[in-house]
């Protein structure tokens, strides 16, 4: 029973953290089409300049995860004008696939060589180290920022998307970017901020999530599938779909890691499979 | 009309008469063998190794490149076929021809199971099947530590002499000898193979898969043998580099094997047998320089390489170096 | 003796839209058809039904006798039902050749060769060359199909549907987008397919059609609404009206 309730806590948790790193890249592929599979190496960089700023330069939890949101958008953006802009839509997979993983390399290399090939540990203040009493329970304090997190992401995201302009062109395009273009939206730019957008989350969710996926030098690598998995399974752009994708991995790979420990990411991997073979249009169904 | 055998515009190599492919396989693994033995006289364990991985980079050209199904689960296929190798050798199994025999099979078998899974999708849901099938394999292989040596590897098999008579040496010179008349004997055959109706209806396929549907293909099986040729010359790969170095290691099946494969075939050039053999040597003579002193070095260079020649030579050095000189042909015809 | 090809009440919803609403018709050998109708009528969706691109929400699609309706495309093909694109759909990266070899390899069951040359077997050889020649394309034999003028893929399409030697034979739109002066050479390669074949040409062209076709079948929102000679259904009040109609909306559009 003690495990059943240790191992919803823990999957939510990491769930939660898969959502707010994988919902940039949903979006961004429902958009503007791009498997990135640098989308990993984006939470990768956020992480390390968060680590950099808490132990290097004694900054706070707080700051430091604005830091590193906004020094990692800042820092990307020149790609999406040199790299990025003509991978949209129209490129074929191969040549995107081919492009991201070039710069997934790329990234680790020149990432590790600035900062040293290290794991980044990411402290956590005092406030949230700790257990938290929820009442029938402990959990670790940081669970209840990351879930809190998640769920503004995503409230935030589906209020941003639906009720906003800024939504209704996204929609728009989505649709029909020819026709989007000819009724006068700058497309390029909606794609250049969905792209910040998408790196911003990647960075913030990097951040939060360290203490579940630990910031060290082949970070991008290693979890690259994970993102991939969420965004097919849960159907690029979905926000319901990712969510439930989210937890729905969250949990095969918190039970797999509590029942199991010496499979390592067998029965995680296994899940994607069999998830892909049922729902081969996503779990929510085929949007289109 | 022009000469027999001609038929497509970038492709078959033009040489007269019934043997060409024979012709141009021995013809181009005499030159690189040659040339390799006098650059690197003490250094053959290295040539060895890279003709090993070159079978894996054909075996994903096959796939990727003549059928269009992107993957990044290939190693998976060769890992598992060294392992059967080591293991058979354990068991008793000696002769390198023998061995190779089941490498083969191994690779085949895990091919056929490959293309189920894979070739089943197309697009994100492909790619993302090919990684988990991939990393699948490689946590089964660190857990089933009896078989595989977990993270030690297997190592503590020796296969017999080749045919009999020639012994293994601390040179490496019969393991030298031996994978490069391998490698002469698959290339031959491959490039006969994708000249074939099969391996032009796989190119068909990659091409537009509804439209060979219209002309009454099947496509998923026919995709899922292809994976079957291809995880058997994975398995050649595989099956050499377990009686070569007489260590199996879980690198073998890992994904940074699946995408370095990857990358040595987009260098090269998918599509083009001879783009992935060339391919493969670069990138690996270049990642034995750079790549030994510092990891993260070689992975800037490799990336920024790859960011390049998407950029700039979408269909690899083979093809951009081949359409060069047609041009330079056509110019010199013209004067 | 059974229709090449019956239709039996087909019917198709998107959503809640009735694209094709329980159209049927036979094709006997030999016919010569045309399927018009003003634009979104539902042509495309109906052929799409026919060859198995797309489901049928009820109905029955017969070919040769055997009910298709559940069976693949492949299924369909090798059985004698062939169609062309109404854009191309051809295989870009190889020569024109190749796409017709492709297609002859298939019919003839020997695309499973692994190590013979694909196209230079003689009978594949011979037969490529001569479907070339009726297609007029064999000085572009050895072109990959990517490098030809727009027309010209539209030959290859034809080329291939000739080389699946099919009993019924699909044309969706086939002079779509070809200069009009070069519009003989297709209607040329049209006139040489062998007399006892069925062929349903789907066309925007009217003038096309009613030189091509000895009946002609109209569609107007999913339904059929007229099938008959050319003269009775230029005769035709509710072809006029649907026809006249949408055409003016058309130009209004415009």
């Amino acid at each position: 029973m003690i495990t059943i309730l240790s191992i919803a806590i823990d999957a939510l948790a990491f769930g939660m953290v898969l959502f707010i790193i994988s919902i940039g890249l949903s979006v961004m592929m429902g958009l503007a089409r791009v498997v990135n599979l640098a989308h990993g190496a984006f939470a990768m960089i956020g992480g390390y300049i968060a680590s950099y700023m808490l132990r290097e330069a004694g900054a706070g939890f707080a700051l430091s995860t604005l830091v590193a949101v906004l020094g990692t958008i800042a820092i990307l953006m020149p790609l999406e004008f040199l790299l990025y802009r003509r991978l949209y839509r129209n490129a074929d997979a191969f040549r995107q696939i081919l492009m991201t993983i070039g710069l997934t390399f790329f990234i680790i290399g020149i990432t590790n060589t600035v900062f040293g090939p290290t794991s980044k540990p990411i402290p956590l203040p005092e406030a949230l180290s700790g257990p938290l009493d929820i009442g029938f329970r402990m959990v670790p304090a940081h669970y209840v920022l990351v879930i809190a997190c998640g769920a503004i992401t995503a409230l935030g995201l589906w209020f941003l998307l639906d009720k906003t302009q800024f939504g209704t062109r996204i929609r728009a395009t989505v649709d029909n970017a020819a026709m989007a273009e000819s009724l006068g939206i700058r497309t390029e730019i909606l794609y250049a901020a969905t792209f910040a957008l998408a790196v911003g989350l990647a960075a913030f969710g990097g951040v939060l999530g360290a203490q579940l996926l630990p910031i060290e030098p082949y970070y991008a690598l290693r979890y690259m599938v994970i993102f991939l998995v969420v965004v097919s399974v849960g159907g690029a752009g979905s926000i319901l779909g990712a969510l439930a994708a989210s937890l729905v991995l969250g949990l095969a790979s918190t039970a797999g890691k509590y029942m199991a420990p010496e499979f390592g990411d067998f029965f995680f991997y296994l899940t994607v499979i069999l998830v892909v073979f049922i729902f081969p249009h996503g779990l929510l169904g085929a949007r289109k | 009309m022009t000469a027999i055998g001609t038929t497509t515009a970038a492709g078959a190599p033009r040489l007269p008469g019934w043997v060409r492919y024979e012709v141009t396989a021995f013809a181009v693994v005499t030159a690189l063998g040659l040339i390799g033995y006098l650059v690197f006289p003490f250094d053959l364990a290295l040539l060895t190794r890279i003709i090993a991985v070159t079978f894996l980079v054909l075996s994903l050209d096959l796939v990727t490149g003549y059928a269009g199904v992107v993957t990044l689960g290939q190693a998976a296929i060769f890992g598992v076929a060294a392992y059967a190798v080591g293991n058979a050798c354990l068991a008793g199994i000696t002769d390198p021809v023998m061995l190779l025999g089941v490498g083969i099979i191994a690779g085949a078998l895990m091919g056929l199971v490959s293309g189920v899974l894979i070739s089943r999708f197309s697009a994100l849901p492909q790619l993302v099947i090919s990684i988990a099938f991939g990393q699948l394999v490689a946590a089964l292989a660190n857990k089933l530590a009896q078989f595989t040596g977990g993270s030690d590897g297997l190592a503590g098999f020796a296969p017999s002499a080749v045919l009999g008579v020639f012994e293994f040496d601390i040179f490496g010179r019969t393991s030298f000898g031996f994978s490069l008349v391998v490698l002469a004997v698959v290339l031959a055959l491959l490039l006969r193979f994708v000249q074939s109706p099969f391996g032009l209806m796989c190119r068909g396929i990659r091409d537009d898969a509804l439209r060979a549907r219209m002309i009454g293909t099947a496509v998923y099986p026919r995709l899922i043998v292809m994976y079957g040729v291809s995880g058997a010359v994975a398995g050649v790969g595989g099956a050499l580099s377990a009686i070569n170095v007489g260590v199996v290691s879980l690198h073998s099946v890992s994904f940074e094997m699946s995408a370095e494969a990857l990358v040595m075939l987009v260098v090269g050039g998918a599509g083009h047998l001879l783009g992935a053999v060339f391919g493969s040597i670069l990138f690996q003579i270049f990642g034995h320089f750079v790549g030994s002193t510092n990891p993260f070095h070689w992975m800037t260079i490799v990336g920024g390489t790859l960011i390049l020649i998407t950029l700039f030579a979408p269909k690899g050095l083979y093809s951009a170096f081949a359409s060069a000189m047609a041009k330079f042909r056509k110019s010199r015809v013209s004067q | 003796m059974s229709a090449l090809l019956q239709l039996d009440d087909v019917s198709m919803s998107f959503g809640g839209l009735k694209v094709t609403q329980e159209v049927s018709f036979t094709l006997q050998t030999g016919d010569r058809v045309g399927l018009i109708g003003p634009n979104g009528a539902g042509k495309t969706t109906l052929v799409n039904l026919v060859t198995g691109n797309l489901n049928p929400s009820s109905g029955r699609i017969l070919l040769q006798g055997e009910d298709v309706t559940h069976t693949g495309i492949s299924h369909r093909v090798r059985h004698g039902l062939v169609r062309t694109f109404q854009i191309t759909r051809l295989f870009q990266t190889l020569s024109v050749a190749d796409n017709v070899a492709l297609a002859l390899l298939q019919r003839k069951g020997l695309a499973m060769g692994f190590l013979s040359s694909a196209t230079q077997r003689p009978e594949i050889r011979d037969e490529w060359t001569r479907i070339l020649q009726v297609t007029g394309l064999e000085s572009r034999a050895y072109d990959p199909v990517s490098v030809l003028a727009y027309g010209e893929q539209r030959l290859v399409e034809i080329a291939m549907a000739l080389a699946l030697k099919p009993k019924v034979l699909l044309l969706d739109e086939p002079a779509a987008g070809i200069p009009h002066e070069e519009t003989h050479r297709v209607l040329d390669a049209i006139a040489a397919l062998p007399a006892d074949i069925a062929v349903l040409m789907i066309e925007h062209d009217i003038d096309l059609v009613f030189r091509f076709a000895s009946r002609v079948l109209v569609l107007a929102n999913g339904k059929l609404i007229c099938d008959g000679t050319p003269d009775t259904v230029a005769a035709n009040d509710e072809v006029r009206s649907a026809y006249l109609g949408s055409y003016a909306n058309d130009r209004r559009s415009a």
